[in-house]
C-alpha cells in the first residue's frame, strides 16, 4: 500500500480548464472553487455560502453542473472543468446572457455566473414549462431580483429554441 | 469556511480501502460524492485525519438488478440512479424519491449509498431504504456482514457502522409490482423536508390492501417505519374513514425528535399524518 501523504503535501493534479490543460500542485484540502480562482486565475466563479447551498460557485465538471465549493480540487483530477469564462463568446454576450440583460435577470450580478453555469449544463428540452424551470433554478439563490426576471430570461432564451 | 488539513488517499482497490480504514481506525472517513461530508469539513464539524476517496475503486461503481435484488454500489451517483430505466422498473420508490434529494447539482455528485450512510434524519433515501426492507452490505478488513435497514439507523447521523467499516452496497428487494409514493413538505424545492413519507402499497381490485410499507423522515431522530399504520391497513378496504385513521394513527405514533426554527415537533407530526393519508390515497389504484 502506498503511504498516505501528509496534509501539507502538494498533490499533482491535471485538469482541463475551459479546454486548456492545467497542471498544478495543490494541498488536499483546497476546494475546486479556490483552485479555479487562485491557481487558474479565473475569478468569474464566485463563492457565496461555501457549503453547497447558494449555487454561486456552480461550474461544469465533465459537462455537468456541480457546486465547486463542496468538491475538492484533487477530485477534479483528470476531469474537464468549464467555468463561466469558458461559455462567453469573444467580445460579446451569449444568447442566455443577452436574455438576462434584456429581462433584468440580474442586479448586483454576484449570483449570475452560477445561474449561467446551471443553465449551460442542462438540456432545455427537459424543462418545458415555467414550473420545471423554477425547480431547476431553486438550486441557485439570488437575493436581488426575486427571480421573476431570471425566469423570464430563461423562458425567453429557451423559448426561441423550441 | 474551508476544510481543515487532512491526509488524502485515493486507493484503487477495495482491499486497500479496508486496510486504510483498519490502520486509521476511527480517524479516517470515506469520501464518495462529498455532498454531505465536504460541507461538514467546511464547517469543521468533521475533522478526519485521513480522507479515503473512493473515486478510483471501480468495483464500487455498481448498479445491477438480479435474483430479485437491485444492488447499488457506494460510488453510484444519485443522478445515474434517477435516470435509470432499470431502477424505475425494479424499484419505483427509489426513482420517485430522487427528484426530492437536494438539487440537480447535488445529485450529479451525490451518491445513494453515501446519503444512506450519512443518515440525516430529514433525508429521503434512508426512509426509502427502511420502507424497502433494504439490506446494507458492510465490509471491514476482518469480514463482511449484512445489516437490515431496520437495524441500521440508530439516531441523527448515527448508524450501526463501526469506524473501521464501510457500506459498500445497498440491496433493495425488487418491488416493480407495488405502487410507490414519496411526499414531503419543505420550505423550498430541494431543501430538507420538515416532514415526509415514503412508501409502497399493493391492493386488490376491490381496494383491499394486501401489502404496505410506510416510513417517515424529517419528523423523528431517525427514519421510522409506521408499523401500527401498516397493521391497521393490511386486509382492509381503503375508504375515506380508513384514510382518516391513517392520518390519526400516524400523528399518534410518530416519534418526535426533529425541531428547528422552521417547525416544531407537533407541527411536523401533524404534517406527517396528512402526508401519510395522501400517500396511501395516491397509491391505492
Amino acid at each position: 500500500m502506498k503511504p498516505v501523504p501528509d496534509p501539507s503535501a502538494r498533490l499533482a493534479i491535471s485538469v482541463s480548464v475551459n479546454g486548456r490543460p492545467t497542471e498544478r500542485t495543490v494541498e488536499s484540502r483546497k476546494l475546486l472553487a479556490d483552485f479555479l480562482r487562485e491557481d487558474a486565475n479565473l475569478t468569474g466563479t464566485h463563492l457565496g455560502c461555501e457549503h453547497g447551498v447558494c449555487g454561486a460557485c456552480t461550474v461544469l465538471v465533465d459537462g455537468q453542473p456541480v457546486r465547486s465549493c463542496i468538491m475538492l480540487a484533487v477530485q477534479a483530477d483528470r476531469t474537464e472543468v468549464t467555468t463561466v469564462e469558458g461559455i462567453i463568446p469573444e467580445g460579446g454576450l451569449s444568447p442566455m446572457q443577452q436574455a438576462f440583460k434584456e429581462h433584468h435577470g440580474l442586479q448586483c450580478g454576484f449570483c449570475t455566473p452560477g445561474f449561467l453555469m446551471t443553465l449551460a449544463g442542462v438540456d432545455p428540452g427537459e424543462y418545458p414549462d415555467e414550473e420545471s424551470i423554477r425547480v431547476l433554478l431553486a438550486g441557485n439563490l439570488c437575493r436581488c431580483t426575486g427571480y421573476e426576471g431570471i425566469v423570464n430570461a430563461v423562458m425567453a432564451a429557451w423559448g426561441g429554441e423550441r | 469556511m474551508k476544510p481543515p488539513p487532512f491526509r488524502y488517499a485515493r486507493p484503487e482497490s477495495l482491499d486497500e480501502v479496508l486496510d486504510l480504514l483498519a490502520e486509521h481506525n476511527g480517524e479516517a472517513r470515506v469520501l464518495a460524492g462529498g455532498q454531505s461530508l465536504i460541507p461538514l469539513l467546511n464547517f469543521r464539524l468533521a475533522r478526519p485525519e485521513v480522507l479515503i476517496d473512493l473515486a478510483s475503486v471501480e468495483e464500487l461503481r455498481s448498479l445491477a438488478a438480479a435474483d430479485g435484488m437491485l444492488r447499488i454500489g457506494a460510488t453510484t451517483t444519485q443522478r445515474e440512479v434517477e435516470r435509470s430505466d432499470m431502477v424505475a422498473g425494479a424499484c419505483p420508490l427509489i426513482t420517485r424519491a430522487l427528484p426530492h434529494v437536494g438539487h440537480l447539482q447535488n445529485r450529479i455528485r451525490g451518491t445513494v449509498v453515501g446519503s444512506i450512510a450519512h443518515a440525516d434524519p430529514a433525508a429521503e433515501l434512508p426512509a426509502v431504504a427502511l420502507a424497502s426492507d433494504a439490506r446494507m452490505v458492510v465490509l471491514s478488513s476482518t469480514g463482511r456482514r449484512t445489516i437490515p435497514a431496520a437495524q441500521f439507523f440508530l439516531g441523527p447521523f448515527t448508524t450501526a457502522l463501526e469506524p473501521d467499516e464501510i457500506l459498500t452496497e445497498v440491496h433493495f428487494p425488487m418491488s416493480g409490482d407495488l405502487s410507490a409514493a414519496v411526499m414531503e413538505v419543505a420550505p423550498r424545492a430541494g431543501d430538507f423536508a420538515l416532514a415526509g413519507v415514503a412508501g409502497t402499497l399493493r391492493n386488490t381490485p376491490g381496494r383491499v390492501v394486501d401489502r404496505v410499507a410506510l416510513a417517515l423522515f424529517g419528523v423523528g431522530p431517525a427514519p421510522q417505519r409506521l408499523h401500527d399504520v401498516e397493521a391497521a391497513l393490511i386486509g382492509t378496504r381503503i375508504t375515506a374513514e380508513r384514510l382518516d385513521e391513517v392520518a390519526a394513527l400516524t400523528i399518534r405514533t410518530a416519534r418526535a425528535g426533529a425541531e428547528d426554527v422552521h417547525a416544531g415537533a407537533a407541527y411536523r407530526r401533524q404534517v406527517a399524518g396528512e402526508l401519510a393519508r395522501r400517500a396511501v390515497a395516491e397509491m391505492v389504484s
